[in-house]
């Protein structure tokens, strides 16, 4: 009986469903891709697969209104041939499920918008660099080799936005800590230079994560208005380092310390070019300037500006300053075989961007060159437009540098080249 | 004597009269109105038909919202991309400013970026299509300078030139004026060799709440043999879309009620 009840009820659903995905109407509020990448790694890496990924995606994404309500749901499910944990984490995106999207979003009143539920957040002035900008980044996705976009990892949070002629504000309130999806070693292998040793699938980095919801929760303002031409911004996070920024002595656990952050940018139009200067104070936990093992406050300054140079070319230039503060403690309570991290940091980025035919063909590099530590991280990327719904891409992410325990050439071993198919629906 | 100051008066008069009429800037201004400015606001939909040389078709799809914010002055352009696929949700908006450099903005929706551009050289493909940023946003008067060259029952011709000749591609263009509504049915644009290689072609309007509008155009790039149709369809005029629609509060949450 209970059979053929199903049997009944899955007819009726299917029919119900093909009815569905007949109309235009489904069609019309449903899109997302299919995608097939693969990146592999041009040395011999015989701490990592030399197939860094291989893997299927398809993203369905539909946003629904009620009235002034809108549902926005995108999951992307995921075939990844290279890592082989198949349950579902929908904090880490590993698995067959990364819910990229599922919120529901609505005005509370005419000058007040409220979007509640997993989504993704940005704000600041930096291109790929970021100061005030505290919501989780995948540095695993962008350094495999995956679509820029997923560069930036969702957040479950609140955020309220508040709109008034004089300033608008948006608090983004994150009841649970959001980290970044950092480099532990298990995807990308890295040189940790605290313990002197590559970090890979068997030996990654553990760590101590603050998880107690609405305990260890984040808060993120921005407050901005228009000044003539310029668009200005006041920022504020609390929370905590997004990346492990500390280590636990006694069990050698990786910590995300506790940070907040003050900060303001101005982006305006300068010189037939599009400026930007942003700035921030992180200050670290209160225990950092005693102990050697949490990262130092520190202030940062970007300075960024970009222009199109030639017909279809756009050339982008930063710098970026990283200055640790209280730097003589730091060195006095560093013991002797630590590596010395610099007291200012200058980082120095590059774009170009060149289109070509009708903007069919896209070429762009992307460089960072660090100043202190010679060392850089190069990302190049070619995009055809094959037809208007399918593209096909090739690039590659390179590490490079004179040291191995250097920000960037630390993860020199994922140098990589990738491919990619993406039919767009 | 008295006859030659007669003649005199005559001729004056005839000469500041016929300047008055067929002066070429004065109609210019006409068509720009005409084009750009129809009604305080406007949305349509735009479809976008590129055909390369070898017939390969791209389609551009998108919705777009037009505020003026003074008479023939500073206008707040909304563009939403509906395809292709990989751009859909896409958001364009620029604050067209007469006295200074445009405001520009792109949203990606992926990524939740609301990133402020440069103001480019507005004579590069718009979305990919055979038509300028400019031509879809409007050329400014003063640019160039306008010279009635014929007049007939039912247009004017027109020779524009700009005024500096470094900062675009063309020598000169050529434009034919139809003299009831003020639209261009044909402009084509010379090269520094004085050669066609670009003809913008009207073909279609229709009255809209006592608008005519164009409602198909097309932009054909003699060089690579490439070419694109634009049709406008669903046009409503003047129904005051608000001011804050063109912020970044709506770049980040598109206004449903406009766009549909």
């Amino acid at each position: 009986m209970n059979r053929k009840l199903i049997i009944v009820y899955s007819l009726m659903m299917s029919n119900c469903l093909s009815s569905v995905f007949a109309s235009d109407f489904l069609m019309e509020n449903i899109d997302g891709f299919a995608e097939a990448r693969t990146s592999f790694k041009p040395s011999n890496d015989i701490f990592q697969r030399n197939v860094s990924m291989a893997e299927l995606r398809l993203q369905i994404g539909t946003e629904q209104d009620i009235g002034e309500t809108t549902l926005t749901w995108v999951t992307d499910f995921i075939a990844d041939s290279v890592d082989n944990r198949h349950e579902i984490n929908l904090e880490s995106g590993r698995g067959v499920i990364d819910q990229r999207q599922l919120n529901i979003s609505f005005p509370l009143t005419d000058n007040m918008d409220v979007k509640l539920g997993r989504q993704i957040l940005t704000w600041g002035t930096g291109d790929m660099t970021f100061i005030n900008d505290l919501f989780p980044k995948d540095y695993q996705s962008f350094f495999l080799g995956r679509n820029d976009e997923y560069l930036k990892a969702p957040s479950d949070a609140l955020k309220i936005s508040v709109f008034t002629g004089l300033i608008n504000a948006n608090v983004v309130y994150t009841p649970k800590f959001d980290a970044d999806r950092f480099i532990s070693g298990e995807r990308l292998s890295f040189f940790d230079a605290s313990e002197n040793t590559y970090r890979d699938r068997d030996n990654p980095v553990e760590v101590n994560k603050p998880d107690e919801w609405f305990e260890d929760d984040e808060i993120a303002i921005r407050l901005y208005r228009n000044i003539i031409n310029a668009e200005a911004a006041l920022y504020f996070y609390d929370g905590y380092w997004k990346s492990p920024a500390g280590v636990d002595e006694s069990s050698g656990k990786r910590l995300f310390p506790a940070l907040r952050v003050f900060g303001a940018s101005v982006r305006s139009p300068f010189a037939t070019g599009m400026a930007n200067v942003e700035a921030g104070y992180y200050q670290s936990d209160k225990q950092s300037k005693s102990n050697p093992f949490l990262r130092n406050s520190d202030l940062r300054l970007l300075l960024g500006f970009e222009k199109e140079i030639a017909k279809e070319l756009t050339a982008g230039v930063q710098y970026n300053l990283t200055h640790m503060l209280d730097y003589s403690d730091y060195l006095e309570a560093l013991s002797s075989n630590f590596t010395v991290n610099d007291k200012n940091r200058h980082v120095v980025t590059v774009r170009l961007t060149k289109m070509l035919f009708q903007q069919d063909l896209k070429l762009s590099i992307f460089n960072f060159y660090v100043l202190s530590d010679k060392d850089g991280y190069l990302r190049f990327n070619v995009l055809y437009k094959l037809v208007d719904n399918l593209s096909v891409e090739g690039g590659g992410n390179y590490f490079y540098g004179k040291n191995n325990y250097t920000s960037f050439n630390q993860f020199e071993r994922n140098n990589n080249m990738y491919t990619a198919m993406r039919f767009s629906y | 004597m008295k006859k030659i100051t007669f003649t005199n008066a005559f001729f004056v008069l005839v000469f500041s009269f016929n300047s008055y009429a067929m002066d070429g800037r004065e109609i210019m201004k006409d068509v720009i109105q005409a084009s750009y400015y129809q009604g305080q606001d406007v949305r349509a939909n735009a479809h976008m038909t590129i055909i390369d040389q070898q017939g390969r078709e791209r389609i551009r799809a998108l919705t777009l919202l037009r505020r003026n914010m003074e008479d023939s002055g500073n206008q707040k352009y909304y563009v939403y991309f509906n395809k292709p696929s990989d751009v859909k949700k896409m958001v364009f908006m620029a604050w067209k400013n007469s006295k200074k450099e445009d405001d520009r903005w792109l949203y990606l929706p992926a990524l939740d970026l609301v990133k402020r551009i440069a103001a480019s050289d507005d004579r590069t493909s718009f979305v990919g299509s055979h038509f300028y940023y400019e031509d879809v946003s409007g050329r400014g008067l003063d640019e160039d300078n306008h010279q009635l060259v014929s007049e007939d029952e039912i247009q004017y011709v027109i020779k524009s030139q700009p005024k500096i000749a470094e900062a675009v591609e063309f020598s000169h263009y050529k434009i034919w004026v139809d003299k009831e509504t003020y639209l261009p049915t044909k402009i084509e644009y010379y090269d520094k060799n004085n050669v066609v290689y670009r003809i913008y072609r009207l073909l279609d309007t229709k009255n809209i709440d006592g608008n005519p509008t164009v409602i198909k155009a097309q932009m054909e790039d003699l060089r690579s043999g490439g070419k694109t149709i634009t049709k406008y369809s669903a046009i409503v005029y003047s129904q005051n879309i608000p001011e804050k629609i063109f912020s970044e509060r709506y770049l980040r949450k598109s206004p449903k009620k406009y766009l549909k």
